[in-house]
């Protein structure tokens, strides 16, 4: 490793501009003529739209167009789709209902768009569609996807008979059945996972430009992956075609998942610049984004796990209903399914497994990937299944999971996935001495001492991350490949640009992907810039998701550095007059081993471009692209242990202690390793304690700001203690496993274990606040 | 219309703008500042942090024209051109930050804690001053690790100084 190659903890490139107010997020684009945007939005959960009158609003100050859902259809603009399609195990396909980018007929949640404003001034957009007069007549709603799928519900989608989008299954239902009858013992938990809002720090934003003489649109947006946002704009919703359509997500203020759907705004915005001839800008206010980014999670889930005499866990069966809201988001299928049952295994060798799946419709905001994406909902189940079961069987919590570790590799799972790499132990041991488990009974007794319950809680993860094969997902329904593409671009004087389809929204792209390119090339990373987030710059890539960044966006990179390499050393054996073979290149020179012959870096690139003396045939220049496809997803796991202690006269948790302990394979920077890990598990402690999207029975939103949803604080976070285990990805060309959703996989079921340990009692919901906490503890006494 | 006039980063600045313009639109939008940033409607997330007379204030829950007058620092003001605020580079040096985008705010709020508690910081301290900043990315932890690191550094250099 050198000072700034792989592995080194080095400050990052981006943050300069970060720190002195120079980061250029859509918000902050100014283009001339540029105008401001408001969206109308149902007040409603359900209704029908009887009329839109614009006349009073039209002749308002400062307006220059107001647009509804009957022109946006008249001009051909397509729905917004989900692109993963999922069978029932019935075989037919699921039942997606259209979204239209603007409500024509019906709405069917609070913060459905119905009509557009655009205006000289946000405020007199806003004051113009305060004169805009919809009428609507409500219909009945339904909130909660278990009453949404009773008979006699009230019906969202014409094509979703009692709003069921499928009803899937995987794994073997006999098997898993038979081992649940012949088991010693049988653990039975309802599990909830709660609704959650994504909150990046930034709002959604679209800036859109269209050209009329070129014919032809420009797109800022906040976007975790904007060729994609092209492709699915152009392809099917059909906006533009693709060489008409520039997208440009550049700084992005946080995704977590949720800057990775195309949006009705994005569409609209594009669409409306065409129709009123100026540049339309759109920021989502904190409200609207509580009302329209797609929400995480909501599952509710019937659980059995059977156990031998030896505590062997031999089955494993698994009943949940998902609540995908009133629209098919762009991911939402696979996010329940393929996302969430294959990772049911955990860490643990289970035989038989089986698990049934029902999405469902209701008058919600859309529910799609929220950090970890599935894999939380595994883990939470899981572990709080594991963790019951030691309290039922009497076996300490480390011992059971002992008893059950995958301990050999690959190993097979029941639920698809083939583990490559992995030592659960380790992580285990790792985090329970960090932890100091063994003292912990002296803490407790210290803690009753001063009249508090404390508890210690852990959860062992899985997650599958590096997605993914296309081949094996399009298999699975994905409607897209998931590689990554690279393009390294030496210049005539051997600094580096490094074109790339991932995106950073905070993850430090700029600095670990020039770490890979000085580690490999000698360059000092300040002669490497990173090119992201254009479509006009980058080839076709497939963006940031699933902490793919590294072990798939990566990897392409190597693929274009090994053609870069190679190029190089061929020029560097003809200009020395040695054999190609004997070249190696190191600390930026090309050398002749076994010689003193070199050539500094940049004199072979300069080679390269002034072309007077290259190997006959060779083309000049020294830059080259790569497509690399992934051959299997990654395996990154880890142990975490809370330790809380709970004031039993207001049920407020304290987090005393809290461990983490992962193994992500080898690590390019460990300093912003450490930042996603510490930044997951706030948000897993926020899932456990704080947050909670709530809606009342007829589907207004109560929690739709930062007063009324508890977004996690300083104050109500520990620090926290960190180590690192590694086993190296046998899968991809730098051992690289992907950090960035584990904190948030593996401290929901942590925390709560801990909480219920301390309380005594297993019946706690997240988030476990201080008055949940505190009834708990009352109905257990 | 109201006329705003206000000392910004050290120069006089003058603008037109309706009666209703919070402080944090006129800075980003009438004089293109746009390192301070909006998170939210409810002054809850403090991304809009700057420094008004000498205090922190959310220039989110300040109108223009109550402004008018006073001496604003944003985060483009704090340094030099081209240079970082021992708050600045501790937050690089402990990674205080990710996407960037509560960074403007945490280290205006940051400057203003330090400007108050001087020298006798401590995590608790650091964490409770940190309620009215609300960050998705860090957990907190690096960002208390940099105030506290600045902390300590700006006081030893006050004790260097005396």
């Amino acid at each position: 490793m050198g000072i700034e190659g792989i592995g080194a903890r080095v400050t990052r490139k981006e943050d300069k501009r970060f720190l002195t107010g120079k980061g250029r997020y859509t918000d902050d684009m100014v283009v001339p003529g540029m105008k401001y945007a408001y969206f109308i939005r149902s007040p409603h959960a359900h209704a029908r739209i009887l009329s839109i009158d614009t006349a009073a609003a039209q002749a308002m100050p400062g307006v220059i167009g107001i647009l509804d859902g009957k022109q946006l259809l008249a001009d051909g603009i397509g729905n917004l789709i989900c692109g993963w399609m999922i069978h029932s195990k019935d075989g037919s396909p699921m039942k997606m209902g259209a979204w239209r980018p603007l409500a024509a007929d019906t709405v069917r949640y609070v913060g459905d768009a119905v009509a557009i404003v655009v205006a000289d001034t946000l405020g007199e957009a806003r004051d113009a569609a305060e004169a805009v007069v919809v009428e609507y007549q409500p219909l009945d709603a339904v909130i909660e996807a278990v009453d949404a799928l009773k008979d006699g519900a009230p019906q969202l989608h014409p094509e979703a008979a009692n709003n069921l989008i499928f009803d899937w299954q995987i794994g073997d239902a006999s098997s898993t059945d038979k081992a649940i009858a012949e088991a010693a013992h049988v653990t039975t938990i309802e599990i909830h996972n709660n609704r959650l809002a994504p909150n990046p720090m930034e709002p959604r934003a679209t800036l859109g430009i269209y050209d009329g003489a070129e014919d032809h649109f420009t797109c800022y947006t906040t976007s975790q992956n904007p060729h994609v946002a092209r492709l699915v704009m152009s392809a099917f919703y059909n906006v533009a075609p693709e060489n008409k359509l520039r997208v440009i997500a550049p700084d992005v203020g946080g995704g977590f998942g949720s800057k990775i759907f195309i949006y009705p705004e994005e569409v609209v915005c594009l669409w409306a610049s065409k129709k009123t001839g100026v540049p339309v800008k759109w920021t989502s206010d904190r409200t609207e984004a509580f009302l329209t980014d797609a929400h995480g999670r909501d599952h509710v889930s019937q659980v059995k796990m059977a156990f031998d005499a030896d505590n062997r866990i031999t089955a494993l069966k698994v009943d949940t209903d998902a609540n995908l809201g009133a629209y098919m988001s762009l991911f939402s299928s696979s996010v329940p399914t393929y996302l969430y049952a294959t990772l049911l295994s955990g860490q643990y060798a289970i035989p038989a497994i089986h698990a049934n799946v029902r999405t469902v419709y209701t008058n919600t905001a859309p529910v799609d990937a929220y950090r970890g994406a599935g894999r939380p909902e595994a883990t939470f189940l899981l572990e709080r299944t594991v963790e019951t079961a030691a309290r039922e069987l009497g076996v300490s919590p480390a011992e059971l999971r002992r008893i059950n570790f995958i301990r050999e590799f690959p190993h097979q799972t029941p639920v698809i996935m083939n583990y490559d790499a992995g030592d659960y132990e380790a992580s285990l041991n790792a985090a329970m001495a960090a932890a100091d488990w063994n003292g912990f009974a002296a803490r407790k007794a210290e803690a009753a001492g001063r009249g508090k319950k404390r508890g210690i809680g852990m959860s062992c993860y899985i997650e599958a991350c590096g997605i993914a094969p296309s081949a094996a997902v399009g298999s699975l329904g994905a409607g897209v490949g998931l590689w990554e593409s690279a393009e390294v671009r030496v210049n005539a004087v051997g600094t580096v640009e490094v074109l790339t389809g991932s995106h950073s929204h905070g993850q430090g792209h700029e600095t670990t992907f020039a770490q890979l390119v000085a580690e490999r090339l000698g360059v000092p990373i300040d002669n490497v810039n990173i090119v992201h987030g254009d479509t006009d710059k980058v080839q076709m890539g497939m963006g940031t998701y699933g902490s793919r960044s590294g072990a798939v966006g990566m990897s392409a990179i190597v693929k274009a550095l090994d053609k870069v390499e190679a190029k190089a050393k061929k020029i560097a054996a003809h200009l020395m007059e040695a054999d190609e073979s004997d070249i190696v290149l190191e600390n930026g020179e090309l050398k002749v081993a076994g010689t003193d012959k070199a050539l500094p870096w940049f004199q072979v690139a300069l080679a390269a471009y002034t072309a007077h003396n290259l190997p006959s045939g060779m083309e000049p220049g020294l830059k080259e692209g790569a497509f690399y496809d992934p051959s299997n997803f990654t395996f990154p796991a880890g142990c975490y242990i809370a330790e809380v202690e709970i004031d039993p006269d207001t049920g407020t948790t304290d987090i005393v202690q809290f461990v983490a302990a992962d193994d992500f394979g080898n690590i390019i920077n460990p300093m912003i390793v450490e930042g996603q890990v510490h930044g997951g598990i706030a948000q897993g402690i926020g899932q456990a304690l704080l947050e909670g999207v709530h809606y009342d029975e007829n589907g207004q939103l109560l929690t739709a700001s930062f007063m009324d949803y508890a977004m996690p604080r300083a104050d109500d976070l520990p620090s926290f203690k960190l180590s690192h285990q590694n086993t190296p990805c046998p899968g991809n060309p730098l051992g690289i496993k992907g950090c960035g959703e584990a904190g948030a996989i593996g401290s929901p079921p942590a925390l709560i274990n801990a909480i219920t340990d301390a309380i005594g009692t297993n019946a706690l919901t997240m988030p476990a606040t201080p008055q949940k906490v505190w009834k708990a503890l009352q109905s257990a006494h | 219309m109201a006329k705003v006039t206000l000392t910004v980063n050290g120069r006089t600045v003058s603008g037109d703008c309706e009666e209703r313009t919070l402080l944090v639109h006129f800075i980003r939008e009438k004089l293109g500042l746009t390192g301070t940033h909006v998170g939210c409607d409810t002054s809850q997330c403090g991304a809009c942090v700057v420094h008004m007379d000498g205090h922190s204030v959310k220039s989110c829950s300040i109108l223009a024209v109550q402004a008018s007058g006073s001496t604003v620092t944003t985060i483009e003001g704090l340094a030099g051109q081209g240079e970082l605020h021992p708050v600045q580079a501790a937050f690089k040096e402990h990674h205080g930050l990710q996407c960037g985008f509560c960074t403007p705010g945490m280290v205006m709020t940051a400057v203003d804690m330090i400007n108050r508690h001087g020298g006798n910081l401590d995590e608790a301290t650091v964490r409770a001053e940190l309620e009215g900043n609300i960050c998705r990315c860090t957990g907190y932890h690096n960002i208390v690790k940099a105030v506290l690191a600045a902390d300590a550094e700006m006081s030893a250099g006050r004790q260097a100084a005396e």
